[in-house]
């Protein structure tokens, strides 16, 4: 029987041999014609396994997405980021509905931080646009690279302590009872620093317009730890919340003629059919293992794009 | 807000703007799934031919609409029959069922009279309706 490291082993050389043809590639797509629609199928052959492996690490599809596409494939970095904003509104509008119902995203929560969220990843957007591609691909490296740091340091907290509402919170009335399936109880719940977590959905928003990136990596730690919900109820209304925030951003994207069909559908495509099978995914490898798989993926495409923004790995 | 009786702890307007979202994520994403193939096995022929894409989609988004004279905004509906403008139906429709949703929540906290949540929800439809119109300036 195969241990955990050694699977995880084999995952990662299984995504350097991914990776290392796909830079073959684009390198040889500037000197030799390549048969257009080998990057379509290449595209949703590794959103196929980026789907399957970002849903159980519990990150949005587009963090991968964007920097890996742009890092190894030759399309120009405008039509990567559409699509990536595409693949992270297209999951969390998948997850949405069995969300809601369930509970798991709260309304009351999500719209206050969707609504400054929104509006600032319009800016982001409009910003991200006007500036030239090898200043976003390095700051994109630096925001990936930052990403590793903190998903490897962050620390999580099931059912936070929240001594009191803070009056902001109190007067939205965002609180509530959920219940919780793996203690089998309802979880009365409340947050607090409000205000704090407004001004840090601002800054997700722009970060989520400039890059194309989903933003729950950061989600999920402002509603959690800063705001004090509960874990469970962090995931659900970061995926919910994501549905809002991306689709104000991709409106800018498909105004300004950065969506390509051919890049942007077999993206989602993939990245959906390989969250299908990345729920199952979970009951043969521990989350742990994927969680350690995804922050290697996301070291390795954020240096490749910090290298191919500075121009010393292009 | 008010509690549905039928899921413990979860309200109706959550309920509703549930309900919205799922029939237009389908909506969306079945005219995406439906069209992509008319598009990429040409049943349905494009404006730009596949084989010209490789030099193409490596220039920005506005060298791209210069290339191909296809013009920004939404022009793209006007050319919808063709091919490889029939998936970014899909696409729109997927990134504004927001505002349906949104749209669906206003009676039900206009009868709570929740007037804050009522103006987040008119606030958030007035910044996802800007951002589709296109009326935004900015870029390259």
């Amino acid at each position: 029987m195969i241990n955990n490291k050694r699977r995880y082993g084999l995952m990662v050389v299984a995504v350097v041999l991914i990776t290392l043809p796909m830079t073959a590639l684009a390198a040889a797509a500037t000197s030799a014609a390549i048969a257009w629609w080998i990057w379509p199928l290449a595209l949703f052959l590794v959103c196929f396994i980026l789907g399957m492996v970002a849903v159980p690490a519990g990150v949005g599809g587009g963090v991968l997405f964007v920097p890996i596409v742009s890092g190894f494939f030759p399309f120009h970095i405008d039509f990567v980021r559409g699509a990536g904003l595409l693949v992270a509104l297209a999951s969390a509008l998948a997850a949405g509905p069995g969300l809601l119902r369930a509970g798991l995203a709260d309304l009351r929560l999500a719209l206050p931080l969707a609504l400054v969220a929104s509006a600032s990843s319009i800016a982001g957007a409009l910003i991200g646009l006007s500036l030239s591609p090898q200043l976003v691909q390095t700051a994109l490296g630096i925001t990936i690279l930052g990403i590793v740091v903190l998903m490897w340091r962050s620390k999580r907290s099931e059912f936070p302590h929240v001594p009191a509402p803070d009056a902001w919170s109190s007067a939205l009335r965002i609180n509530g009872v959920f219940y919780d399936a793996a203690s089998k109880r309802d979880v009365a719940w409340h947050v607090h620093r409000t205000p704090a977590g407004l001004a840090i959905f601002v800054g997700i928003g722009i970060l989520a317009g400039v890059f194309g990136l989903g933003a729950g990596w950061a989600n999920v730690p402002a509603l959690n730890l800063v705001m004090g919900a509960p874990l469970r109820l962090s995931a659900g209304t970061s995926g919910f919340i994501l549905s809002i925030v991306d689709s104000a951003a991709a409106w800018v994207y498909i105004n300004k003629g950065a969506l390509l069909a051919i890049i942007a559908a077999p993206s989602v495509i993939g990245m959906m059919l390989g969250a299908f099978i990345g729920a199952r995914l979970l009951k043969v490898l521990k989350a742990s293992t994927i969680r350690k798989l995804v922050i290697t993926m996301l070291l390795l495409a954020g240096t490749r794009a910090f290298l191919k923004g500075t121009g010393l790995w292009t | 807000m008010k509690r549905h009786a039928g899921a413990p702890g979860v309200s109706i307007e959550q309920l509703r703007y549930a309900r919205v979202l799922n029939f237009g994520m389908r909506f969306g994403l079945y005219t995406l799934l439906f069209s992509f193939p008319l598009y990429v096995f040409d049943v349905v022929p494009a404006h730009i031919a596949l084989e010209r894409l490789p030099e193409l989609w490596t220039l920005s988004a506005p060298a791209y609409l210069r290339e191909t004279g296809i013009p920004d905004g939404w022009a793209w509906l006007t050319m919808v029959n063709h091919g490889d403008m029939l998936p970014i139906l899909g696409i729109a429709i997927l990134s504004g069922v927001s505002v349906a949703c949104f749209l669906s929540l206003l009676p039900l906290l206009h009868a709570q009279r929740d007037w804050v949540y009522v103006a987040i929800a008119v606030c958030e439809i007035g910044v996802l309706t800007l951002a589709a119109s296109g009326v935004l300036t900015g870029g390259h």
